[in-house]
Formats: structure tokens, C-alpha cells, sequence
């Protein structure tokens, strides 16, 4: 009780001193809550407690919003929650990623999909890479192609998801790049990132197609080298001088939105509250701080528009899974 | 030598009184989320975080604050372990080995005082090791590889037998339930459900706090239930307090714990669990050649899994400081943590931010010294625990577990599911089946198939690649070593 009531404190101290939060048709959040559906540390994590962070420090949104864990599958546990009990609740939203859209295209929400949320809208995006040990054979994408195109089992590669994830997605579409058969792919799974990198450094596998926060320590120590950024233009700051994978002949693109979406019977009033305070974080001058400190890179949409891109997404993963054969039985 | 000046750099930040008083509340928060069953650091880091941002407290103060929480929590997991038979933390399950029966002779005192220096002395010790070969060892841990991780985990499974010796056939079945229920949730290689009987809650596998509750906690209060709560009352009895000559017994068992607890701590993939079921084994395997009270009450027993879990946690700390990557679900969070704070974890943070780092390890000094000057008067506090009447303890004890269940996510069928092991565990008990081989079993089978697959992916399927590499072969060896000791003992008899 007592640390809340200080929290309760230092919040409203805040608040005072920044702009005033804003009202939307009437409807204000009441003890508002973020799911991450992970545990604490990841991205779902980061999701929920950066945009919190920013929404107080910003006076965007006057109540401090508590980020709640609910791991388990991935966010499967948390999109069951939010339709099985919280159908109509205004004061819940829940962090959302690309992997998200992977698993409902892949049929790893159970019967929850795309259509059984409201699309609020996005904080940020993070990209994946194609990384390899500084003294690696390959020096560009190219030679990376070359060898999977002899033989895809002779590199090996690993990262933080199972087979069907996003990490192994980004080895995939390589692999289908170098015209190869995804399939056949040399692919270790490791727990999280940091364990892949830690395989990549001791030179047990070959290639880490990881996220370009997740590298970039190691980058700007040298340790490693990226092959390639999947992205739709280069990126800023230490990834400046790394090529697009399009810029070397391979279709290959990764983008990891980071955003939210709210229970399905969300009321409008609400959804229009959360998708406006979104806009208005987007627009903040003070955010690009947070989010660059977060490791995001500028990725801004919301409420219709996202909820277009998710479901277009949704649509294209779910084709990709069918052509590679990772697709779980429909029920 | 350069580190020496960069530590004394890292004390001129750490003694600060802001950061001093920061690494003194996380020392008492550590310590009493380590006494909670069921609340973990990583809970209560994650809840502090926000906490440090409201405060604008600037990274390395932050950083003090939520690492001596997690230090911290390796003092506290033993005390219920040992009082109640309760372990507070995973890695503790192995202290209730010898705590326990310790306790019910009246010397849960001399316990307590005994794993308050082992804890000390581990961590201190590995303090100094980080210090001096933190990024020169974090290089050699990353060359650990999956195949390597095998032959390890397969040494300390090896090593269940020795848990629990009386019981061969039982200790090894209750292994491999543990296996088995680590093999619920999807599959990390295909992506395929296993064992989940169609439930989304199950898709996440079993938590571990959600077994270790179930089994230890609502177990032990049901059985207390059936004997109308007399053992507690039993366990108050006076003994002999803790005399020089146990302590000087126990020490080299802790310089051992400290070697294998830092040493498994500093491999990313491994963790204090492993640490302390592989110092315990050592230990007993020492003690049988000589005269020894193990798995009824002997120091030693419960000396060196404490010294290893705490020293393990520190290892911990080395791949996260020199090169950014979290050896546990915890430091994960710390670095998270740092990510929030806009500073990049990597190899650079040493160069880049020497105060978040020195300083960091500066106040790691200081707040052992703390907790063990907090840990040595309080025993008398912890052991007057027992003198609180049963019917207020064992309720008490059942609700802060099933709060710290609620904790882990927030779902009601792990409550039911932590109801469910309790009363399995009750059963085992009265079966007379020991429960730490089933924890241990569950936290190394998931660890082994990982590895296991990982190793054969690639290899491509070849075998011959577990014994390739110098660390496998010795530690094949240790575990041909260790499944032939008890044997040729037999024939020698």
C-alpha cells in the first residue's frame, strides 16, 4: 500500500508539471493496465513499460498505467484472457508485435485471430538483421547466398525463436532469396536473443538473423559484422553504413512493430481515447528521446491504418507459412 | 593494475550515500523477497523499475538499487528452506535437504548462521574474480557449446542419485517425472504442442515457481495438517549453537561451492540451480569417505549449495556486464533495465559507462558486507519464526505463496494448477518419495533437450560431436566417474 501511494505521488507530481492530459469523448482511462504477455525483460515488456513511462513523463495520460506480465505462449495466453473475460473492458490494452501476427497466421492463438481485437496503434519499430562474427567467411550478402544456394545445411544459423518464428522467418526468406528451399536450412533455436548471440560469438553457429536492437552493443564493439539490414531504407546511427538486403538483390524484410491493441468489444469512446493518445505520443516532441533510449526506431501509425497493416500482414504470413510448410493444423 | 583503479573509481560512486543507502533498501528488499516463496527478484525488479524512474534516479543508482535486490534474494532463499522446509528461491530446493532435518534438532540457528557466511563468502569471492577476469572469462563461457552444455547437464543429473542415496529407485523415478513435466508447452525445436491436453494455459509449459510452491509449500502445510502442526513446535527446541570447529569444517567445502557455484554462474545457458545440486553432490561424494551426516543434518549439506547459488548468481552478472548477454530470466530484466536507460549492454559498456559498471561492481563489496552484518543478528529473528503459532504461520505461508503464483501471471489455473501439485507432493511425501530430485529433474531436462537438439542440429545429426571438445570428454568422465563411484564402493564393502 505505501509504495503505491508514493507512486500514486511522484505521478501526480508529474503530471502537474507537465501538459495536461487530454480528454476524448468524454472518456478518461481508469487505473489502466498493459499486458505484456511475457515475462518481465522482453519485448512485450519493454512494449507496455516504455509507453507507460512516456505517457506519464509526457502528461499525455494522467493515471499511471500498471504493466501486467501474463507469459505464455507467446501472447497467447493474454489475447485468451482479453476475450474470454475482459470482452468490453476501456482501460486494458495489450502490446502487440510482428510476432504476434506470425502466431495468429500460423494458428497459435487457438481460435483467436486478427479479427478478434481492436488495432490501436504503434510506438515504434525495430528491424531484423542478418549478423555474423567479426572474422566470418562472409563479408556481404551475396556470399552468404552463394552458400545457401550450394548447399542451405552448410551455415549453420540460429537465434531466439523456434522453428516458424519470426527469427526463423528472417533466416527463411534468405534462404528463398538465395532460391533455396527454406525448409533445408541449418536453423538452431536458442533461448532469447542474448544466448544466440552469446552461440554466435563463441562460433557455434555461423550467422544470427537478430534484431537490430539486440546487436547493437556488439556492433559498435566490432565483435560483429551485419551482412544486411531488412528494412525498407538504411538505418540511422551505428547501422549507417549497413546495406539493405534489397540493396543487394534479395527481397527479403523484416519489420517488427511495436504496438498495442485493445478487448474486441472495446467501447468506441475508448478506442478513440487510446488511438488519439497514441497519435498525440507519435507527434510529442519529447518522445523521440524515449523511443530512440528504448532501442525503437520511428514506426507511426494508428487506428485504421494499423489495423490495415495487421490484417495485411496477418494475410501475408499465412501464406508464407502455408508455402514453407510450418502452418499448424486448422481447427 | 587498471582494475584496481577502476574499482576505486566504481567505490567513489558506489559510496555515495544516496547509492549507499540504495544498495542498503535493496539488500533488505532482496533479502525479503528471497524469504517469500514464490516472489522472485525478477518480480520485484520489475515492479521497482518504474519506482527508480519516478524517483529520476540516474542508471548506475538504479542499477545498485535492483542488483543488490537480486544478490540480495540469494540470502533469503535458505531461511525458509531450512526453517520451514519451504524452499524461498529455486536454487534453495537443495538447502532443504540438510536445513531441514538440522532445524528439527533444534539447529536451525547454527543452519542459518552457517549459510549466511557460506553466502557471503561466495559472493565476495566471485566479486573479486569479476573484478579481476570478468571480460577475459565471459569470452571463454560463450566458447561453452551446446554439446558441451550436454556433457554437463548429463554430469549433473548423474549426480541425482547422490540426492537422495537411501532411495535409489525412487530418487531416479522422481527425476524423470521432473523431465517429463518439463517437456509440457511448445516445443522450442518444431514448435509443436506437447503434453498441453488442448489448454491454452499449458501452451507456456509449467512454471517453475507454480511446482516448487505446489510441491514444497502447500505439500509440507498439508502434511503438517494431518500431524495437528506438532512438528513445528518439535523444531523450536534449543540446540547447540553453531561452534568453531563446524565452521572451520565447512570452509573448504565453500571454497569448492565457490569455484563450481562462479564457474557454472559465468556459462550463460546453465544457472544457481544447477550450481547448487552440483556442489552438494561434490560435497557428499567428499563426505563419504569420511564420517558425515548428509541428508540428516549435515553442515556441510547445507554450507554448499548456499555458498554456490550465491556465487552462481554473481557469475551471472559477467556475461550481462562484459558482453550484454543474460545468463537468467533475472539479469535479463537488469538488462532491460539499462536498455531503459538508453545505455547499450555490450562489450562496450565497461569503456562507455565505467560508472555504471565499477560502480555497479564497487557496490556489490558493499552490499555483501551489508547482508552479512544484516543476516548474523537476525537469525536469532528468523528462528523465533518457528515460535509463531502454526495456525497463523502455515495460512500466512499458503497465502504469500499463492500471491507470489498470482504474481508470475496473473492466471487462475496456475493457482489451481500449484493446489494440484500440492497435493502430489503431500502424496510423495507419504510415499516417502523425494521431492528435489523431481525440481531438478524438471530444471536440467528442459536445459538437456535444448542442448541436445541444438548440439545435433549442428552437428547434423552426428553424435560424435558430444565428445568432441576437451570440457565434454572431462565431463564424461566425471560422469562415468560418478555413476562407478558408488559401485565400486559396494565391491571394496
Amino acid at each position: 500500500m505505501h509504495r503505491r501511494h508514493l507512486l500514486a505521488g511522484a505521478a501526480g507530481l508529474a503530471a502537474l508539471a507537465a501538459t495536461p492530459a487530454f480528454a476524448q469523448g468524454g472518456f478518461a482511462p481508469q487505473n489502466p493496465e498493459c499486458i505484456a504477455g511475457a515475462a518481465p525483460g522482453g519485448g512485450f515488456d519493454l512494449t507496455c513499460r516504455t509507453a507507460a513511462r512516456a505517457f506519464q513523463e509526457l502528461g499525455l495520460i494522467a493515471p499511471p498505467i500498471r504493466t501486467v506480465n501474463m507469459p505464455g505462449g507467446i501472447g497467447a495466453v493474454a489475447i485468451n484472457h482479453i476475450n474470454a473475460q475482459r470482452r468490453t473492458d476501456p482501460n486494458v490494452i495489450v502490446a502487440v508485435s510482428t510476432g504476434s501476427w506470425v502466431n495468429m497466421a500460423q494458428g497459435r492463438f487457438g481460435r483467436w485471430g486478427e479479427n478478434d481485437v481492436r488495432w490501436l496503434g504503434t510506438i515504434g519499430a525495430d528491424f531484423g538483421v542478418i549478423a555474423v562474427r567479426r572474422d566470418s567467411r562472409f563479408q556481404t550478402l551475396a556470399d552468404l547466398v552463394a552458400a545457401l544456394r550450394q548447399d542451405p545445411g552448410s551455415v549453420p544459423m540460429g537465434a531466439g525463436g523456434a522453428v516458424g518464428s519470426q527469427d526463423w522467418t528472417k533466416a527463411a526468406l534468405i534462404a528463398r532469396g538465395a532460391g533455396s528451399d527454406p525448409r533445408r536450412i541449418r536453423y538452431v533455436p536458442f533461448e532469447g536473443g542474448g544466448q544466440a548471440m552469446a552461440a554466435l560469438l563463441g562460433g557455434h553457429i555461423q550467422v544470427f538473423p537478430g534484431d537490430a536492437t539486440e546487436v547493437r552493443g556488439q556492433l559498435e564493439a566490432g565483435e560483429i559484422r551485419l551482412l544486411a539490414v531488412l528494412a525498407p531504407n538504411r538505418l540511422p546511427g551505428a547501422f549507417a553504413n549497413v546495406p539493405t538486403a534489397r540493396e543487394q538483390g534479395i527481397d527479403a524484410e523484416w519489420t517488427i512493430v511495436r504496438g498495442f491493441y485493445g478487448p474486441p468489444q472495446m467501447p468506441d469512446a475508448a478506442y478513440e481515447y487510446w488511438v488519439e493518445a497514441l497519435r498525440r505520443l507519435q507527434a510529442h516532441p519529447g518522445w523521440t528521446a524515449i523511443r530512440d533510449g528504448a532501442g525503437l526506431f520511428e514506426f507511426n501509425m494508428a487506428g485504421r491504418d494499423f489495423e490495415e497493416l495487421a490484417k495485411r500482414r496477418t494475410a501475408e504470413y499465412r501464406a508464407l507459412a502455408r508455402e514453407v510448410g510450418v502452418i499448424q493444423q486448422q481447427n | 593494475m587498471d582494475a584496481i583503479a577502476a574499482l576505486m573509481g566504481g567505490f567513489a560512486v558506489a559510496l555515495t550515500p544516496t547509492n549507499l543507502a540504495l544498495a542498503l533498501a535493496g539488500c533488505l528488499i532482496g533479502t525479503a523477497i528471497g524469504v517469500l516463496p514464490g516472489i522472485g527478484p525478477m518480480n520485484a525488479i520489475a515492479l521497482l523499475l518504474p519506482f527508480c524512474f519516478a524517483l529520476k534516479l540516474p542508471p548506475e543508482s538504479a542499477l545498485i538499487l535492483l542488483a543488490a535486490v537480486y544478490y540480495g534474494s540469494g540470502y533469503g532463499g535458505r531461511i525458509t528452506a531450512i526453517l520451514l522446509n519451504m524452499p524461498g528461491e529455486p536454487s534453495a530446493a537443495i538447502t532443504t535437504l540438510d536445513g531441514h532435518p538440522l532445524a528439527k534438532q533444534g539447529r536451525a540457528a547454527a543452519a542459518l548462521m552457517v549459510t549466511g557466511i557460506g553466502s557471503f563468502v561466495g559472493a565476495t569471492l566471485s566479486v573479486v574474480m569479476m573484478t579481476f577476469l570478468a571480460v577475459p572469462l565471459a569470452r571463454v563461457a560463450v566458447g561453452f557449446s551446446p554439446a558441451d552444455y550436454v556433457a554437463l547437464i548429463v554430469f549433473a543429473l548423474s549426480l541425482l542419485g547422490a540426492v537422495a542415496p537411501g532411495n535409489a529407485v525412487k530418487a531416479w523415478a522422481a527425476g524423470c517425472f521432473g523431465i517429463l513435466l518439463a517437456l509440457v508447452g511448445v516445443d522450442s525445436g518444431t514448435g509443436i504442442e506437447r503434453l498441453t491436453m488442448g489448454s491454452m494455459e499449458m501452451l507456456g509449459g509449467i512454471d517453475f515457481t507454480v511446482l516448487a510452491i505446489g510441491l514444497f509449500a502447500i505439500g509440507e502445510v498439508l502434511l503438517l495438517l494431518e500431524t495437528r502442526m506438532r512438528v513445528a513446535a518439535a523444531a523450536l527446541g534449543h540446540g547447540e549453537r553453531l561452534t568453531l570447529a563446524e565452521l572451520a569444517r565447512c570452509i573448504p567445502a565453500m571454497m569448492r561451492a565457490t569455484g563450481i557455484g562462479f564457474a557454472i554462474g559465468v556459462l550463460p545457458g546453465a544457472g544457481a540451480s544447477v550450481a547448487a545440486a552440483l556442489s552438494y553432490s561434490t560435497e557428499r561424494h567428499i563426505a563419504e569417505r569420511g564420517e558425515h551426516r548428509f541428508g540428516k543434518g549435515d553442515m556441510r549439506g547445507v554450507a554448499s549449495p548456499e555458498t554456490a547459488d550465491n556465487a552462481a548468481q554473481i557469475g551471472n552478472l559477467v556475461p550481462m556486464l562484459s558482453l550484454g548477454i543474460p545468463g537468467s530470466g533475472t539479469t535479463a530484466v537488469l538488462l532491460g533495465a539499462l536498455l531503459m536507460y538508453s545505455i547499450t549492454p555490450g562489450p562496450l559498456l565497461f569503456a562507455q559507462r565505467p560508472e555504471v559498471a565499477w560502480g555497479l561492481i564497487a557496490s556489490m563489496y558493499i552490499g555483501n558486507v551489508m547482508l552479512l552484518v544484516l543476516n548474523i543478528p537476525l537469525v536469532g529473528l528468523f528462528t523465533r519464526l518457528l515460535a509463531v503459532p502454526a495456525w497463523v504461520l502455515y495460512p500466512g505461508v499458503i497465502a504469500l505463496s499463492l500471491a507470489g503464483v498470482w504474481a508470475v501471471a496473473n492466471s487462475p489455473f496456475d493457482l489451481m494448477l500449484a493446489v494440484g501439485f500440492g497435493v502430489l507432493g503431500y502424496a510423495l511425501r507419504k510415499l516417502d518419495v523425494p521431492l528435489v530430485p523431481i525440481i531438478l529433474g524438471f530444471v536440467l531436462g528442459r536445459l538437456l533437450e535444448d542442448n541436445f537438439r541444438r548440439a545435433m542440429a549442428l552437428s547434423d545429426g552426428d553424435v560424435a560431436a558430444l565428445f568432441a571438445s576437451i570440457p565434454s570428454l572431462l565431463l564424461w568422465a566425471c560422469t562415468a566417474a560418478a555413476l562407478a563411484w558408488p559401485m565400486l564402493r559396494r565391491l571394496r564393502a
